[in-house]
């Protein structure tokens, strides 16, 4: 974060600050969800996230309705596969965008998107808090930073997300700082290739 | 731990538009595929990927900004808590999930890829190509097509340049080629303004991975008469 002028860091910082707190309560929400069932915690939750699902998949052309229905569909998702919810690797935000995401390709039944090779690590044990705070801040910087840029590179970037650009029009994104959650994520999977010997 | 070693050796990874293509879920099926096999055998490239997740996370959260339209209609949330309990009916519940690794490996295909092959290379049904090279196509979206290639020890894939943009995944093996060497885990991008031809290693057979969203060129007449039955 050094390159930023100070003007920005300012800014920045109160709303990353609130974020990270936000993004604090959503995990504390899904664990809630994953270890009690909680329904009170899923309401909060679908509060939060389910319009927001709604306007991403607006956003990549699903007309109204079926923006709605899908919506539905993902945050069910997010209360059945709430054990595989884990806070060190993704805030609760990035979870549900890859669900969200995952929901916007079978709808558009194009193009089939099939995962690496999974690690076997579900959430981890022994992962800890500090992992998970770091984790959750880092992205809300990510989030501040994204704010920052200038509005031409931001809407390019936004188009990609919601499938306005095609592969070969993706532009590299610069300028933000993805590196600090690239060592954390790296870290972590140097941790658990550790532990599996 | 079958990728334990691989990862450490990898040279050639994926770019920073296929990562992002990928988590924003853009991409071709079989781009998509080469990107999941590259990322099974590859740490740093699995950490980028979760990198530009966080990205669509932060892109989510502000996807609403207020808007009225958004705002979900009054039964929306009733109708979401009666099907919390319901057995999972519908077949995308068990799409998209992290495929565990298999309990005997070490395999030489990662797993996205022993799904498409039905198994691992012993499953793969070649078809020659002419001068010892081997193909197999696998069953894709058309925007992109995907193959495996099989190229003897020592043998050269026919000249060619490219009208799109091919990835080429060294699965066993190895080549080169005039830009560099590749090994296994390795990708190879290639755009309009590369012609190359790849020769596979002495002393191992070359098994790869290749996608491409445009048709191979090939330079000597031979090649470019059965492209249309190669279907490559």
């Amino acid at each position: 974060m050094s390159a930023s002028t100070p003007g920005q860091d300012q800014g920045r910082d109160k709303s990353a600050d609130r974020r990270a707190q936000e993004a604090a309560a959503w995990v504390e929400d899904m664990l809630l969800i994953r270890d009690h069932k909680d329904r009170e915690a899923f309401a909060r939750l679908f509060a939060h996230f389910a319009p927001r699902v709604k306007g991403f998949l607006m956003k990549s052309g699903t007309e109204g309705q079926l923006a709605e229905d899908c919506a539905q569909d993902v945050m069910v998702t997010v209360w059945r596969k709430a054990h595989l919810y884990d806070p060190a690797r993704a805030t609760v935000a990035t979870w549900v965008f890859t669900i969200a995401r995952n929901r916007r390709i079978d709808v558009a039944r194009r193009d089939r998107r099939p995962e690496p090779e999974d690690l076997g690590w579900g959430p981890e044990p022994d992962a800890t808090q500090e992992d998970s705070v770091a984790l959750q801040q880092e992205t809300e910087q990510l989030g501040a930073a994204l704010k920052a840029l200038p509005a031409k590179q931001r809407d390019l970037i936004e188009r990609a997300y919601f499938g306005d650009l095609s592969h070969k029009e993706i532009a590299e994104a610069t300028g933000l700082p993805l590196g600090t959650i690239k060592s954390r994520i790296r870290l972590a999977l140097d941790k658990l290739r550790h532990a599996m010997g | 731990m079958p990728w334990g070693k691989t990862t450490m050796s990898i040279k050639h990874h994926l770019t920073e538009q296929l990562l992002m293509g990928y988590a924003a879920g853009t991409l071709p099926e079989a781009f998509n595929l080469v990107v999941a096999s590259h990322i099974s055998m590859c740490d740093d490239c699995r950490a980028a990927l979760a990198a530009y997740e966080a990205l669509g996370g932060a892109m989510l959260e502000d996807s609403c900004a207020g808007a009225a339209e958004t705002d979900l209609s009054p039964g929306s949330f009733g109708a979401c808590l009666a099907r919390l309990d319901t057995v999972p009916a519908d077949r995308d519940a068990s799409d998209h999930q992290p495929v565990p690794p298999a309990p005997t490996g070490p395999h030489t295909l990662p797993e996205p890829l022993r799904s498409y092959v039905g198994g691992d290379i012993d499953a793969i049904r070649w078809r020659p190509v002419g001068g010892g090279v081997k193909q197999a196509i696998l069953p894709t979206s058309r925007a992109a097509s995907a193959r495996l290639l099989f190229i003897p020890a020592g043998s050269a894939v026919p000249d060619h340049g490219h009208r799109g943009t091919e990835l080429t995944m060294v699965l066993q093996g190895a080549f080169s080629d005039e830009t560099d060497h590749f090994a296994r885990g390795d990708v190879e991008i290639a755009d309009e303004d590369l012609e190359h031809m790849p020769v596979a290693e002495t002393g191992r057979d070359c098994i790869c991975l290749a996608a491409t969203d445009a048709p191979l060129r090939f330079r000597s007449w031979l090649p470019r008469l059965a492209q249309p039955f190669l279907r490559i």
